[in-house]
């Protein structure tokens, strides 16, 4: 409990006092999710629409693959990612192992899944909606992926964001691929992870509370964008 | 080049083996309002969902004066259960013509002008999803003309609405109707099939049983199961 108290004192002197340490972890760890969640959603999403509105013969397999791999262990992927970006791999030559990039990639890797997933449940219902009246306004595919990404974008937040939950807590693949390396690639899980290693519980908790924080602060945002809709603007 | 006359010959539409609709002949041409009527589950829907290309074809063939591509720009659909896309008002009606390549703001242009002439103007910049069930017909309706069809489907376009809404949408009906577009409308109100049809279909069992004007239809029925459609027996 005193460790719980300890942790809850260090994480508001460390904010007020704005460490320097903690702002650059804290901003590396949202750049790197940031990052990681902007081109997942970039490739997930248009993804999940086109399997939405697409019938091709394997389309039923492709959806049994994505929802398992939305149970990926993450060390895994950091260790295939690993092996990718290590100088005998494919992509050695890249010279992006131990970056922030290699992070942002096994983050991709790993969020992929999960958001094409919850989106495509959430277009595929819209598509049963609108299936008869985009047929019968001769919308195009492409019109039709538009469509259904435009009009299930706050289904697609959602989506995201659990996608960003996955992200900014992860912790197994981005030490693998990102090794923790003070002032480059160390974040809050892997800061946390290596300070309850050193037995400093205290400054693991005050930086465990500080990721909370920054979790709930995005979800907030998110979801006051998606209040708009209660409004009547969406 | 006009999209009709329109000829379906042996069109038959299938779900799952089950024959929905068919095999229909029919051919349409000209102008007016043909109303499709016939009890339920006798095949309305699929034969409007046939002819307009929703309901996929499984046997037979429908061709339009025009090719298939240009006739299907030329058509529209009111569904008996409007959709509403998760958009405002003025959005939905602009739809169609953002589709169809419009640029924006001529687009919000006559959706507005569509906007006003159903009288939702109030309501414009509001979630469709929040209409009444006649102020989303409506809307449907105005969704469906703002690029002029040649030919309109309607797949009992008043079914639960008011007499007022029901009145109001009639109106537009008629309106589009003087302006040159085709009405192909399913209805079980006889009161709105006699108001409105040139033509009448009575559909039976999926085949189109009957075919004739419409005072010829209402006057003598050319057959025992139209007369007792109209006398209001229970026809199978």
């Amino acid at each position: 409990m005193t460790d719980l108290w300890d942790g809850l004192a260090r994480a508001f002197w460390l904010v007020v006092s704005l460490d320097r340490d903690l702002v650059e972890i804290t901003l590396r760890s949202l750049q790197v999710t940031l990052s990681a969640l902007v081109i997942a959603s970039a490739i997930a999403l248009p993804l999940a629409a086109v399997l939405a509105v697409r019938r091709f013969r394997l389309r039923r397999a492709t959806i049994a693959v994505l929802n398992a791999l939305m149970g990926l262990p993450p060390v895994v992927v950091g260790l295939v990612v690993y092996v990718m970006l290590s100088r005998s791999g494919p992509f050695g030559v890249l010279g992006l192992l131990f970056t922030p990039t290699a992070m942002i990639i096994a983050q991709v890797v790993i969020i992929v899944p999960l958001i094409a997933s919850i989106a495509h449940q959430s277009l595929r219902e819209l598509w049963s909606d609108y299936h008869d009246l985009l047929i019968s306004m001769n919308a195009s595919q492409t019109q039709r992926v538009t469509t259904l990404l435009w009009d299930g974008r706050r289904a697609l937040l959602t989506a995201s964001l659990a996608g960003f939950g996955r992200a900014i807590g992860e912790v197994g693949a981005i030490m693998v691929v990102g090794g923790n390396i003070d002032h480059a690639t160390r974040v809050l899980t892997t800061a946390i992870a290596l300070e309850t290693g050193k037995g400093d519980f205290a400054m693991a908790l005050g930086l465990g509370f500080i990721l909370i924080a920054l979790a709930v602060a995005v979800n907030l945002c998110i979801h006051w964008l998606g209040r708009t809709e209660s409004g009547g603007r969406w | 080049m006009a999209v009709l006359p329109m000829e379906a010959k042996g069109a038959i539409a299938r779900r799952r083996g089950k024959v929905l609709v068919g095999p229909v002949d029919l051919r349409l041409d000209g102008a007016g309002i043909t109303i499709v009527i016939g009890p339920n589950g006798a095949g309305k829907t699929s034969l409007l969902k046939m002819l307009h290309g929703i309901q996929r074809l499984r046997g037979g063939t429908i061709t339009w004066r025009c090719p298939l591509e240009d006739a299907r720009a030329k058509q529209a659909f009111v569904f008996q259960t409007p959709v509403m896309m998760r958009r405002s008002v003025l959005e939905n009606i602009a739809f169609p013509l953002r589709l169809a390549g419009v640029g924006r703001d001529e687009a919000r242009r006559q959706a507005r002008d569509w906007v006003r002439r159903i009288g939702l103007t109030e309501a414009a910049d509001r979630s469709a999803l929040r209409l009444s069930g006649g102020e989303r017909q409506k809307l449907a309706l105005a969704r469906a003309l703002i690029r002029k069809p040649e030919v309109l489907f309607l797949d009992e376009p008043c079914a639960a609405l008011d007499g007022r809404a029901t009145r109001e949408i009639e109106a537009l009906l008629l309106e589009a109707a003087a302006s040159g577009t085709r009405l192909i409308m399913s209805t079980h109100n006889m009161g709105q099939a006699q108001r409105l049809a040139n033509e009448v279909v009575f559909v039976l069992a999926g085949r189109i049983h009957e075919f004739l004007p419409a005072a010829a239809f209402f006057a003598t029925p050319g057959t025992p199961e139209g007369r007792a459609f109209l006398r209001g027996d229970i026809v199978e």
